[in-house]
């Protein structure tokens, strides 16, 4: 565990080294789209968005700053700083991937549950089939069809913004459907494979309901692979509510994400960049230890 | 051929087959006026366009069919590089010593949970100018207009290898017990020999079948960046940057619903036909397993 923690500020150094020097890679300075500056105004504002001396010594100053906890300042939006904005929009994209990330754990673990529970039944058939088509279905797809037809067609859901609880359903059903369908059939096929060993036959023997045998018992086994899943599927979930926000119009940090790639605005694009991984990192490391104390727990009993 | 697959396999198969010729002759079958701009913007399916026309009059069928070429076209190339890489990986983790698989599966799991397309977006972003003016000084002609599909096609393959290279390092393990590699070992059979002769041959059916997963994974991911707008560019479209075009079309006001409903018919179906074969190809052989 100790180890893990150890390789926390290896992974940050890498993630903020390699988006400085991608985005520093990127033909064409941030100024450059705008009427062609004269040179002293130009070197004013390089200096101000400390952009100005060589690469190398670029670098350090922005670690240095962002040891700081300071991301600096926008290029586009002038006059932010990267901090006021990622406060800003930051909760919103919070909001939106932890409700997804709910609603997909809890249908996809019901529904696997479900599936597994009746083996070779038209039901387990139609559940399996049901998520091969959710895992079709991804965000782009399934976003404005649920427009058409909860917003325009029947008028029961706003088609976008954000503010309300009313709001935060479609956007949130649209990023956790496929998940959904992803954690359904993992928890599917590794309950199928805990129900066949000996432990459940001791517990079938001792006369228990299957619903008993299947919930109590068989599930704590099974849902581990699920566990060790909710990294990579918040990964995910900030990738896709990327799209989300876009289809539904909704001011989180995604969408200043892609607008600062367009507008080569550096250190916006890293901040995005740099936060959404310390996050996911801080979440991977949660995730790993609560998957081992569930593991050991399973081993002592 | 069809024959040989396992009976789940044959549907989707046969599908799949259908979405590939289509999408490589249908286009041919179109009057040339079809592909132009038109007067008539927007109109509802027809006996004329099946599908609809978009905002400049083009016929949507033939759009998408168009579209279909470079969404295929993307996600069977990355699924090939990532395939490369994903084995490459796995067979070296799966084969070397303890320590050394140890941290480069350690490696694969923390890529798993950083967010990969972000980065691609940026990477994309570096190098489309870069290598569209080193094709143009090279003279490269076919290069300086498809740079940004050619770049989108290799990041997306560098991103998606890590499941390929999880299951490719689990069958090597087992495999490396097998008696047969054992036997090879004593004979004095050296290590990259072994890696090509023995285990490679036998890995080649589970390749397949995650081959065979990777490709709409990579689909997916392509549909991601044009939807967008940071894949595929104008005048190429994707079905990506269709589904892109549709969603800003429909609004309480004009709801041309079939510039969502065709695109995403498209890609649904292709998606269920390739995850459906590949789950169908992966039962099999683990049935064939145990």
């Amino acid at each position: 565990m100790l180890r893990r923690l150890a390789s926390l500020p290896v992974v940050l150094f890498c993630v903020v080294t390699i988006t400085f020097f991608l985005v520093r890679l990127s033909p064409g300075g941030p100024f450059d789209s705008e009427r062609k500056l004269p040179k002293e105004i130009e070197k004013q504002l390089l200096a101000k968005y400390k952009l100005d001396g060589p690469v190398l010594a670029q670098y350090t100053g922005y670690l240095k700053d962002l040891l700081h906890g300071d991301l600096r300042l926008s290029t586009k939006y002038r006059n932010r700083s990267v901090n006021e904005i990622m406060a800003q929009t930051l909760p919103v994209t919070l909001t939106l991937g932890a409700t997804a990330l709910l609603i997909a754990v809890t249908t996809g673990v019901w529904l696997g549950a479900f599936a597994a529970a009746r083996p070779r039944t038209p039901a387990e058939g139609a559940a399996l089939a049901m998520t091969l088509l959710a895992i079709s279905l991804p965000s782009f797809v399934l976003g404005p069809i649920l427009i058409l037809v909860f917003s325009i067609k029947l008028s029961w859901l706003p088609v976008g913004g954000w503010g309300s609880l009313l709001q935060l359903i479609l956007p949130a059903v649209t990023l956790a459907i496929p998940y959904a369908a992803v954690i359904a059939r993992l928890l599917h096929d590794s309950l199928r494979e805990t129900l066949a060993e000996d432990f459940i036959r001791t517990a079938r023997a001792k006369g228990l309901s299957e619903g008993a045998v299947v919930y109590r018992h068989a599930l704590r086994v099974a849902i581990l692979p699920v566990i060790s899943y909710l990294g990579p599927l918040a990964a995910n979930l900030l990738t896709g509510s990327i799209v989300v926000e876009t289809i539904f119009h909704i001011p989180g940090a995604g969408g200043f994400f892609v607008n600062s790639i367009l507008n080569r605005d550096g250190f916006l694009l890293g901040g995005v960049v740099i936060v959404y991984c310390v996050l996911l990192v801080i979440f991977n490391l949660l995730v790993d230890l609560s998957y081992r104390l569930l593991d050991r727990r399973i081993m002592e009993q | 051929m069809i024959h040989q697959l396992p009976k789940m396999a044959r549907i989707p198969a046969i599908i799949l087959c259908g979405i590939i010729l289509s999408v490589l002759l249908g286009p041919f079958l179109f009057p040339h006026a079809y592909e132009l701009p038109g007067e008539q913007t927007y109109t509802p399916p027809s006996l004329v366009h099946l599908c609809g026309t978009d905002l400049n009059g083009r016929d949507l069928l033939l759009r998408i069919l168009q579209g279909g070429r470079i969404s295929l076209l993307v996600g069977i190339c990355g699924a090939g590089i990532s395939l490369i890489i994903g084995t490459s990986y796995g067979l070296i983790a799966g084969s070397s010593s303890r320590s050394v698989d140890n941290t480069m599966m350690r490696f694969v799991d923390i890529l798993y949970s950083v967010p990969r397309l972000i980065f691609i977006l940026i990477f994309i972003n570096a190098f489309n100018e870069r290598l569209q003016l080193a094709a143009s000084n090279y003279g490269w002609d076919w290069l300086v207009g498809s740079s940004r599909l050619v770049i989108l096609i290799l990041s997306l393959g560098i991103i998606e290898w890590l499941t390929m290279a999880r299951i490719v390092r689990g069958q090597t393990l087992t495999l490396s017990e097998r008696s047969y590699v054992a036997a090879a070992r004593v004979l004095g059979e050296g290590y990259w020999t072994i890696l090509w002769r023995h285990l490679l041959p036998n890995l080649a059916g589970i390749i397949l079948v995650y081959l065979t997963l990777a490709i709409p994974s990579v689909i997916i991911d392509e549909a991601f960046l044009s939807f967008l707008g940071l894949g595929v560019q104008a005048p190429q479209s994707s079905w990506g940057s269709l589904l892109a075009e549709g969603a800003s079309s429909i609004n309480p006001l004009k709801g041309a619903w079939w510039m969502i409903l065709f695109p995403s018919l498209a890609l649904l179906t292709t998606l269920l036909a390739l995850y459906s074969l590949g789950d169908a190809l992966r039962r099999s052989i683990s049935a064939k397993n145990s």
